[in-house]
């Protein structure tokens, strides 16, 4: 209560927690854009791994491609391909916004706005996306 | 009666004006001599709002633990020793004031990252000034100036390297990039922050080797444009511009 009024600027007694292996480095906008770059880039070149190996499976025999694709029309299945379009959606766009940056001066200095944009667009994207897809999921 | 409310105020603002705070400090402490790993120490430290984390630093290697050590010698943020990492971001102690600090909460204060560590706050800068050395930070003129004369340059021309004449080596912008923490090979932000300095310069004529000498894997390339450099220059250089302008110059083959 009252006692409490002086607490606002003065440090608590005791630390809250130790971190033993140093702080994480508190970057902005710009690391935090290369890290879901970096991650989504990676998820990415996992599915186009399973897909150039099963979409080469029609080589092999079509009914062995079609039991395998068969095997992904299965809600789980469908949520995980709304994560695969959110990180294609993001990557593509946030690549766009590292070539502006590399290229353009303005785009340099305005990075952080870029990549408000960038979320934006991938929004508006999604939500013209999940919604219809999750119909399509749910509906067969 | 006015002048009596004066002088109440005068002391009141007097009052405010030099109003201590007990600020928290972390620092993340390592001895080599005795410690295996780095630990966290937390010192108690009475502050005014205005001093800066550096005069923090000095109370408690005077008052408190003498065996504190960290770099630092003008403190006033133009020998960049003190760099160091506060609250998680690569500030200079010196140019960090407290009152522009978040005090309801212990203040987190430990070495650079990146570079080997070497006691508390100090760390081995070999690596760092080596590849500062790479890039050739120097004029290299083919030509003399005529006799009693200097190279004659036009502010335009001043203009175009002006930002990245402010660096003075504190290594906030190296440590601070994940591709430096990661791979230490990389170039980093400083040393090719100080061959755009010499690339763009029109008297010198050795920018081609430069842009030779960062066209390689450890080159500019390794930049991800991550901007962290530019957030932790003390000196606000916009580093990533210059980096930007240097991998353009690269595939220009010119300045």
């Amino acid at each position: 209560m009252p006692e409490t009024s002086a607490g606002t600027l003065t440090a608590p007694a005791k630390p809250a927690k130790q971190k033993p292996g140093g702080t994480l480095y508190r970057g902005r906008e710009g690391m935090w854009s290369w890290v879901l770059h970096r991650i989504t880039g990676v998820a990415i070149f996992f599915f186009l791994l399973v897909h150039v190996l099963d979409t080469a499976l029609v080589r092999v025999s079509p009914e062995a491609y079609n039991a395998v694709i068969g095997t992904y029309q299965t809600p789980i299945m469908g949520l995980g391909e709304v994560a695969l379009v959110g990180a294609i959606v993001f990557h593509a766009f946030n690549g766009l916004r590292i070539i502006l940056v590399d290229f353009w001066a303005w785009a340099t200095r305005h990075q952080r706005v870029l990549f408000y944009i960038v979320i934006a667009l991938w929004v508006v994207t999604m939500l013209a996306f999940v919604p219809r897809h999750l119909i399509n999921v749910f509906s067969h | 009666m006015s002048t009596a409310m004066l002088e109440t105020q005068s002391t009141d603002t007097a009052d405010a004006a030099i109003q201590a705070f007990t600020v928290t400090f972390l620092i993340r402490r390592f001895d080599p001599d005795v410690d295996a790993e780095p630990r966290w120490q937390d010192f108690d430290v009475e502050m005014y709002a205005t001093d800066r984390v550096l005069d923090a630093l000095h109370k408690i290697k005077w008052e408190q633990d003498g065996s504190l050590t960290f770099r630092r010698s003008c403190a006033h943020g133009i020998c960049g020793s003190d760099a160091m990492r506060i609250n998680g971001r690569n500030r200079l102690a010196c140019k960090t004031l407290i009152k522009d600090l978040d005090i309801s909460k212990p203040i987190y204060v430990e070495a650079i990252k990146g570079l080997p560590l070497e006691k508390d706050l100090v760390v081995d800068m070999e690596p760092f000034f080596a590849s500062y050395r790479e890039v050739q930070p120097f004029l290299i003129a083919n030509s003399q100036p005529e006799a009693g004369k200097e190279r004659i340059q036009s502010i335009a021309k001043r203009e175009i390297f002006d930002d990245t004449t402010k660096c003075i080596l504190c290594a906030a912008c190296t440590s601070s990039c994940p591709v430096f923490w990661t791979d230490g090979q990389y170039f980093g932000p400083a040393a090719i922050v100080n061959a755009h300095r010499f690339i763009f310069d029109s008297r010198d004529d050795a920018a081609s080797v430069r842009l030779d000498i960062l066209n390689d894997k450890e080159g500019v390339w390794r930049c991800r444009t991550t901007f962290n450099c530019t957030d932790a220059c003390p000196r606000g250089i916009e580093v990533t511009k210059a980096i930007a302008e240097v991998k353009q110059a690269i595939i220009r083959g010119k300045p």
